[in-house]
């Protein structure tokens, strides 16, 4: 367990462009080799406790992933006393997140919640004073990332990894069934078969992990759709959030008609933004248009903002509205609290029972009040993963990708020594691995469940 | 009346397959022993199939040789059968089975306990087990007789509180129309013990003369003579064949038929079967789209013509059971000698036990068997011979000898039970083995040879065979290292033969060993010099070089599972004191009270969380005892 290298992003996700990625352990400076090039000191290696520029490159395309600043800090004068390597990237989530892969890749494991505190402190780093700290850490964190894990892990994606395991599962136990009892009649081991099966769960871990490396959202932008009640300050929030004036707005309800898309980055993360006209109840037949229009954005929509008056109560038009995008994901945009009767946020705990899922952020569009809070929670979402896009299964979770990417390496040794013709019994180790592998994605698989289901699915008992 | 019957170092109540290896451990170990049995005549008794290993369990039994026990010799002295199963599949899964001569295999088992020194073997039902002050004293019979030891070892397999079940027929008895053991399972349950309740069954016993052997198909052993013991050498063995049929949908309908008479539907019986070998009522039921079941008959043994029915156990009534066997092709007037039957029974639930397979409650009393929720003949002897050794350690005040999951399946069978428990009748699998490719038949001797002459069990001369062997194997993958092949004709044929690509001169015969389509004998006819070399060494020498690169990946894991398992937890530990444990691990850990981190890491209800917090812990220990010592 301490004698493996780690590796993890160490600062929050979001806060700003700039994170670290820390590796800590024996390989730490062969792994940071792999992955990054110095612009000019070659002998970065030898620079101890400096900050070395250069960049991290994905050695498999050659492609500049991000500019960096690295540092090295050999054991045993680092935080865990161990050697570690931190790199500091520029460029946001999205390259942050691309180098940690990169890392990993090169043979780091992900570090669990709180494992570098851990490892200074059984390292002798941290005295005795802090281990009762560094076991909230562990507990608090390890709870929410099995709570993040969990909600990252709903609909589709969920169903997808489920489907791996299960056929993975269903493999191991066809082999494992002959094996373990000759003489009864179980489904004989054919390796055509079985290659056949994994060549197929393969293509599928490979879908994943594409989808996670050219996720929709970062390819195509994320679909936010900007929603509420005429005159509640849709059209000024899209103003603020573009820093320049591109929507009309007017005093008189329903002057924006048309649906507006504008492209914006919020920390690393594209952003489509579409401006819709106000949802209400209208005879005129051009407005008619673009409330339809706007009904049919919502449908389309990765996230939804909706854009409250804090100023007023609500009313039957925004309860109608809420009963439209209730299903979506979205944040519950609270403006005008610079008005004296927005300050008190009168609906607040009505919203919060309606959306109960839907964080909430208080701010003034005039006064461009609350604007970086809105920002950093769409990030959030985002990064967090707890906006998939519309259609197709994303997987955002560094850890999920991580573990389909080690399942791939299993199943491709699997199918090689089936190629050249080895026993079951070696066969069967690499695709044992690939299915344990998956399964540490919802953390569900035992060897019991290999027991199990051979008496499921055969008649044993000669 | 009680009155002292006699003062022992060991008393081993039991002699089925567990009880039998730890009588003889003990006493070889210098042992005063003392084995009960509740009648002489069923010792080493096989009251289910009259078999012998296959896969994990024909390891186990190779295991159990190596280190010094008797189920190999003795299965080899009554064996009328040997295969040698999964010759396909690999040479880890590989398997030794044999189908044993019943009463052959009980004699000899008797002769050798009753010629073993420091050994007394007699008939006493134990019925109380003496305790004063947490440790164990002696056990009391029923006739009041009074046998004083500080070690006892219960081995009593399916006799606690045993009830017989045939349709709607049901009595207290152990197997094979043998007594219970009511009283001893009152005396485990007043000194605290939890026992759960498991169920098993066997099928009927038939007349050889009553079956039409042209109707099923012949099942003979292999041509080659094998054995299970390193020691053995017997190279010539009659090989008495077993016999398929197969069941159909008459069968079948007469089940389904009489389902309601059936104590398993009924509700009559409670206790929990094993999936791995149910009924063929279940079979029927659960699988109700086979058209066909597979039915193997056995002998018993040469000298009788009872013949076992093997996948036709069952609960069901007499009369069903008669007319059901008669739909069978074959066995149309087949004539039943005993009925099946099924077997309730008490166990103590082991994660009572530590990894010794001591109780936690009273130091001194072992338990080891089915009695321990396993079934099989071949792991109860496995916690026999290992809960011996404990006991005996345990008197000399030395620490326990544990196997681990890595080193043989004695180790994943114990720690399975002690730290996992059991929900039915446990039989090991070789799926169960993490480590698989190292557990294999062929190195049970390289894994547990030195280790059973350390604690005295291996005999000098046995184990200076091992070291034999041992350097004839280096040597020989040295010279398979360091001789190189000549591109010739001969070497050409091979290549051919195999339609393997061609080699280039200089390439070592052990990387040409290692292509996956030739075999080690293909090298003997390399027009070089061949010194002789053993069959057991060559095949040896062969897996090693073979399987090189996944022996290497899985000796890796194993060094870090064994780093975690190196991680030692002290059993006093106040798992309610360790801040920061989720309560539910609190609850397992103080429970089980693993040896070490790695043991707890595969509690289930512990999660990585928990074992950081442990290991925290442990240092946070470290540290407050050093600056003790250091007088601050």
């Amino acid at each position: 367990m301490l004698d493996d290298t780690i590796a993890a992003i160490a600062t929050p996700l979001a806060e700003g462009g700039i994170g670290i990625v820390r590796i800590s352990g024996p390989q730490a400076i062969d792994i940071a080799e792999k992955v990054f090039i110095p612009v000019s000191n070659s002998l970065w290696r030898k620079q101890k406790y400096k900050l070395v520029y250069g960049h991290v490159v994905d050695n498999r395309t050659g492609k500049i992933i991000d500019e960096v600043l690295l540092s090295n800090m050999p054991g045993p004068k680092s935080y865990t006393r161990e050697d570690v390597v931190e790199i500091n990237c520029h460029g946001g989530p999205v390259p942050l997140r691309k180098t940690l892969e990169l890392i990993l890749g090169a043979g780091a494991r992900l570090a669990e919640p709180g494992e570098f505190s851990k490892r200074a402190f059984l390292n002798g780093r941290l005295d005795l004073t802090r281990a009762e700290a560094i076991i909230d850490i562990i507990r608090a964190t390890t709870e929410d990332a099995l709570q993040l894990a969990v909600s990252q892990l709903s609909g589709r994606l969920a169903q997808e990894v489920d489907a791996i395991l299960n056929e993975l599962l269903s493999v191991v136990v066809l082999v494992e069934a002959a094996i373990d009892f000759p003489e009864d009649e179980v489904e004989d081991y054919s390796p055509e078969r079985i290659n056949e099966r994994l060549g197929k769960v393969s293509a599928k871990a490979q879908s994943l992990i594409d989808s996670a490396e050219m996720g929709k959202v970062y390819r195509e932008g994320l679909r936010t759709v900007i929603i509420g009640k005429p005159n509640v300050g849709k059209s000024s929030l899209l103003n603020v959030l573009l820093r320049e004036k591109r929507a009309i707005v007017t005093e008189v309800p329903g002057t924006t008609r048309d649906i507006i898309e504008e492209i914006l980055n919020l920390g690393g993360v594209p952003v489509v933004l579409i401006d819709t006209a106000g949802i209400r109840k209208t005879g005129d037949a051009v407005e008619k248009i673009g409330v339809a229009r706007s009904l049919e954005s919502i449908d389309r929509a990765d996230l939804v903002l909706m854009v409250v008056d804090a100023s007023t109560e609500l009313d039957s038009e925004d309860e109608e509205i809420i009963d439209l995008v209730k299903n979506k994901r979205g944040v519950l945009v609270l403006n005008k609290i610079d008005l004296e009767a927005g300050s008190a946020v009168k609906n607040k705990n009505q919203l919060t029972f309606k959306l109960p899922h839907w964080p909430m952020v208080e701010i003034s569009a005039l006064l461009e009040q609350g604007i970086k809070k809105l920002e950093q929670t769409v990030v959030e979402l985002v990064t967090g993963g707890q906006v998939l896009p519309r259609d197709g299964v994303m997987v955002s979770n560094v850890r999920h990708r991580n573990q389909l990417v080690k399942a791939k390496e299993h199943l491709r040794e699997a199918q090689e020594a089936i190629n050249l013709g080895l026993t079951p019994e070696l066969v069967v180790i690499d695709i044992r691995a690939a299915w344990e592998a998956v399964g540490e994605i919802n953390g569900s698989v035992i060897t019991e469940d290999i027991v199990d289901k051979i008496f499921a699915d055969f008649c044993i008992g000669k | 009346m009680e009155y002292l019957a006699g003062n022992y170092d060991v008393i081993v109540v039991g002699a089925g397959h567990a009880g039998c290896e730890a009588g003889l451990a003990a006493a070889r170990l210098g042992m005063k022993t003392l084995l009960l049995t509740i009648s002489m005549e069923n010792i080493a008794m096989m009251p289910c199939n009259p078999a012998m290993g296959g896969p994990a369990k024909g390891q186990l039994i190779r295991e159990i040789d190596a280190l010094g026990g008797e189920i190999g010799i003795n299965t080899d002295r009554s064996a009328i059968q040997m295969r040698m199963l999964n010759t396909a599949k690999g040479p880890a899964v590989q398997a030794l089975r044999a189908q044993a001569d019943k009463n052959l295999y009980h004699v000899n088992m008797k002769w050798t306990l009753e010629n073993q020194p420091k050994l007394d073997v007699k008939q006493v039902m134990a019925e109380r087990i003496i305790v004063e002050a947490g440790k164990v004293k002696g056990v009391v019979g029923s006739t009041g007789a009074l046998f004083t030891a500080p070690a006892v070892i219960i081995t009593t397999g399916t006799f606690l509180r045993g009830r017989i079940v045939i349709g709607d027929l049901a009595y207290s008895g152990g197997p094979n129309g043998q007594f219970p053991s009511v009283k001893l399972a009152e005396s485990l349950q007043d000194l605290g013990f939890s026992l759960g309740r498991f169920k098993t069954g066997t099928p009927a016993r038939v007349d050889r003369r009553s079956i039409d052997f042209s109707q099923t198909s012949i099942q003979p052993g292999d041509k080659e003579t094998l054995n299970f013991s390193f020691t053995t050498n017997i190279c010539d063995r009659e090989q008495i064949p077993c016999w398929l049929t197969y069941s159909n949908d008459k069968t079948h309908a007469v089940i389904k038929e009489n389902l309601h008479r059936s104590p398993l539907y009924s509700g009559f019986i409670q206790g929990t079967g094993p999936r791995y070998c149910p009924s063929i009522e279940d079979k029927v039921v659960r699988f109700a789209d086979k058209p066909a079941h597979q039915v193997f008959i056995e002998p018993e043994g040469s000298k009788t013509n009872e013949m076992y029915v093997q996948g036709m156990s069952t609960s069901l009534p007499e009369d069903v059971q008669l007319r059901m066997l008669r739909t069978l092709p074959g066995l149309e007037k087949v004539e039943i000698v005993r009925p099946g039957y099924a077997i309730e029974y008490d166990y103590v639930i082991p994660s009572q036990l530590s990894l010794d397979l001591q109780t936690k409650a009273v130091a001194g009393l072992f338990t080891a068997g089915q009695i321990n929720g396993t079934s099989g003949y071949e792991e109860a002897a496995a916690q026999g011979i290992m809960a011996s050794i404990n006991a005996v350690r345990y008197l000399k005040g030395e620490p326990p000898f544990i196997i681990s999951r890595s080193e043989g399946y004695i180790g994943v069978l114990i720690d399975d039970l002690v730290t996992k428990g059991v929900t039915e009748p446990y039989r090991l699998l070789t799926s169960r083995a993490e480590y698989r490719l190292m557990l294999r038949h062929d190195n049970a001797d390289m894994r547990m040879t030195e280790k059973g002459y350390q604690l005295g069990l291996v005999t000098p001369e046995r184990f200076q065979n091992f070291i034999d062997k041992k350097a004839a194997v280096q040597q020989e993958k040295n010279r398979l290292d360091q001789t190189n092949v000549v591109v010739s004709p001969e070497l050409k044929k091979i290549l051919d033969r195999k339609s393997s690509s061609p080699v280039r001169d200089g390439t070592s015969l052990s990387t040409l060993l290692k292509r996956p389509e030739i075999e080690y004998r293909d090298l003997l006819e390399l027009p070089l010099e061949h010194p002789p070399v053993d069959s057991e060494v060559a095949e040896e020498v062969e897996i090693e070089i073979k399987y090189d690169g996944y022996i290497k990946k899985q000796n890796a894991q194993i060094k870090k599972f064994e780093k975690m398992e190196g991680i030692k937890l002290a059993p006093d530990i106040d798992y309610h004191q360790v801040r920061g444990l989720a309560a539910e691990a609190v609850h397992k850990l103080a429970q089980i009270k693993p040896l070490s981190i790695g043991q707890a890491s595969r509690i289930s209800g512990v999660n990585p969380a928990d074992i950081s917090v442990l290991m925290i812990y442990l240092e946070q220990e470290k540290r407050k005892n050093r600056e003790i010592l250091n007088g601050k």
